[in-house]
């Protein structure tokens, strides 16, 4: 009698909580940690989506699949005794999507810090100038856009057609060509620094007026304010920023499909990660390689985030103790 | 002194403009394109049309496969409402969780929530393709839909959670004293005091599910069933060497006037949902 009263008063105290939290529970358990479990199973199979009754667990068949050129087989016997193929692509695209993040997520929160910067001063119109900013990250990761892009950036496009003004000559089909095809790529995500702009916009207004004064009656230079004062201040930001433009970069997909025309594009110059787990997943229907694909994906986002959040206590401050 | 100042901020204000011109000209060249003869859109980059013409849109409406693009903005309208609606309950109900009540493993069910919102959606992708696609609903809107309502979009829990957080907690307090349950607090106090909040999720989800392309590309199969990004994408098609370019660009245009009337007229929450949770873009 005494247990039945414990554990309806048991019940009665979480009853809310679980009501409210059940549509996220389901949620989770459903559609994240199952599928999550069942993603990790299918990378060690060969589960192909036109025969699902033919999957065999093949170990690190995938695996090998994927980085087997780094040591040189071109094929090799799976687990099953099974003869598979590497795949010539993979690592393409992996340091196709490396260069990509490595160089438009830095440029872009250059871009936007000093963007930012210049709209954090006392100007009329400031509200304004930061909506017209924001346009382009509005509208970015539309497949428009992307269409747009290829029609600017072709041998004929707007983009030649200025520098022919300029009085360029030979100049090149960027989309075309596999030498610039993904700078217009890294472009089309510099453009895009809204967001990050209206971060370090909030993060710099934070910082107090008086800092600024105190160091210019100290002697202390705009660059040297700058380093002292605006990066210190700011650098929680800054880390929050990188990681999160880190994690959304490698996840991009969208613009380069279009750009490419599903594919990746000339020589596979802007296969990205992403783009090269869809074919493979559903062009190809190897759901199982493609599942194995995702698993390096969220392994190499995990170990890039840790160490950027290790190494950070380095460079970012946080709050003013003294 | 004081005119240095005026000329220092008038030319802060024309680098400004410059700049911003420089950075929304391929938007306004596309607006203003999609207004030419096809035959001229290529041969003119500036923003003056020598000719004015409809003709684009028409042609463009038409749309592709006996369906009209008049089809696919209903379609992407549909799944933005519905998206909503779902992001709204589910959201909001585990924000009210997690800020307000108690239960045991509140703390875990919150980290883990936590750790949603950086998972690369792929690890999860192929498992729920072939389980959308045992119960039959690949080709249909119920992939792209029912996760809505189980709060799959973990940005808009924390953001309500940090918004319900900020709420005085004396006014559900004295609620409960008065005998209001936690379902009457929720509906009474906590959802109308976090309706600027509620507005930003709103507001997001109609973007992100109107720009959504990825999953639209996997689940929509029929071109009656296409959203607006769907159907642009087969509309230019694989190689791009479509002959109606002008038909392209109107239909882009036409595909952006949402986002634009939403952000013109909602300033503030974007600026609010960007800067408390970071929102990706």
């Amino acid at each position: 009698m005494h247990k039945l009263s414990g554990i309806i008063k048991f019940l009665k105290n979480n009853a809310a909580g679980y009501l409210f939290l059940a549509p996220w529970l389901v949620g989770f358990l459903v559609l994240t940690l199952y599928p999550m479990a069942y993603s990790l199973w299918l990378g060690f199979t060969n589960y192909n989506f036109t025969k699902p009754d033919a999957t065999q667990w093949i170990g690190l068949g995938n695996y090998l699949k994927m980085f087997g050129p780094l040591f040189g087989l071109s094929e090799f016997t799976a687990s099953t005794g099974q003869v598979m193929r590497v795949d010539p692509y993979y690592l393409k695209a992996l340091s196709v999507t490396f260069t990509y993040v490595f160089v438009s997520v830095p440029l872009k929160l250059t871009f936007a810090l000093a963007v930012a910067m210049l709209m954090n001063q006392k100007l009329r119109g400031v509200a304004f100038y930061r909506a017209v900013y924001y346009i382009p990250t509005l509208l970015g990761g539309s497949v428009a856009i992307a269409v747009l892009w290829r029609k600017l950036f072709e041998k004929d496009g707007l983009v030649n057609m200025f520098l022919g003004a300029l009085g360029f000559t030979d100049l090149p089909g960027w989309i075309t060509n596999p030498k610039y095809a993904l700078w217009t790529l890294v472009l089309l995500t510099v453009w895009q620094f809204g967001s990050s702009m209206i971060i370090f916009l909030a993060g710099l207004k934070q910082i107090p007026q008086e800092y600024y004064e105190a160091a210019s009656v100290d002697g202390a230079n705009k660059v040297r304010q700058f380093f002292s004062i605006t990066i210190p201040l700011l650098s929680p930001v800054i880390l929050f920023n990188l990681v999160m433009q880190m994690i959304g970069a490698f996840q991009a997909f969208t613009q380069a499909y279009i750009i490419g025309g599903g594919r990746g594009g000339v020589l596979n110059s802007t296969l990205f990660y992403t783009l090269h787990l869809y074919i493979q997943g559903w062009a190809y229907r190897e759901l199982g390689y493609a599942s194995a694909m995702a698993w390096v994906l969220l392994l190499v986002i995990g170990v890039l985030t840790a160490i950027v959040l290790r190494t950070s206590n380095l460079w970012v401050s946080y709050g003013t103790g003294e | 002194m004081k005119t240095n100042t005026v000329i220092r901020h008038t030319l802060t204000h024309l680098f400004i403009i410059t700049l911003g011109v420089l950075m929304v000209y391929p938007i306004l060249w596309m607006i203003v394109s999609s207004f030419k003869p096809n035959t001229m859109i290529f041969s003119d980059p500036g923003l003056i049309p020598k000719a004015v013409t409809l003709e684009n849109y028409v042609t463009g409406w038409k749309g592709y496969a006996g369906t009209t693009f008049g089809r696919f903005f209903l379609n992407s309208l549909f799944m933005c409402v519905v998206a909503i609606i779902g992001n709204l309950l589910s959201c909001t109900m585990a924000a009210y969780a997690f800020a307000r009540l108690k239960f045991v493993g509140r703390g875990l069910w919150f980290a883990v929530m936590m750790i949603t919102l950086m998972l690369p959606g792929h690890v999860t992708l192929v498992p729920r393709y072939i389980m959308f696609n045992t119960f039959g609903w690949v080709g249909t809107y119920l992939p792209i839909l029912v996760p809505k309502f189980l709060a799959t979009d973990a940005f808009f829990v924390f953001l309500l959670v940090q918004f319900i957080r900020s709420l005085p907690k004396e006014l559900d307090e004295a609620a409960t004293i008065d005998g209001c349950s936690p379902i009457g607090v929720f509906l009474r106090i906590i959802v109308p005091l976090a309706s600027p909040a509620l507005v930003t999720t709103a507001l997001f989800t109609f973007l992100w599910t109107w720009d959504d392309f990825f999953n639209h590309l996997l689940y929509l199969t029929k071109p009656e069933t296409f959203s607006v990004s769907r159907a642009l994408r087969t509309f230019i098609g694989d190689a791009g060497a479509v002959s109606n370019w002008g038909g392209a660009l109107a239909m882009s245009t036409l595909s952006m006037i949402p986002a634009f009337i939403l952000f013109f007229s909602l300033q503030k929450y974007f600026v609010q949902g960007i800067t408390t949770t970071g929102l990706k873009g």
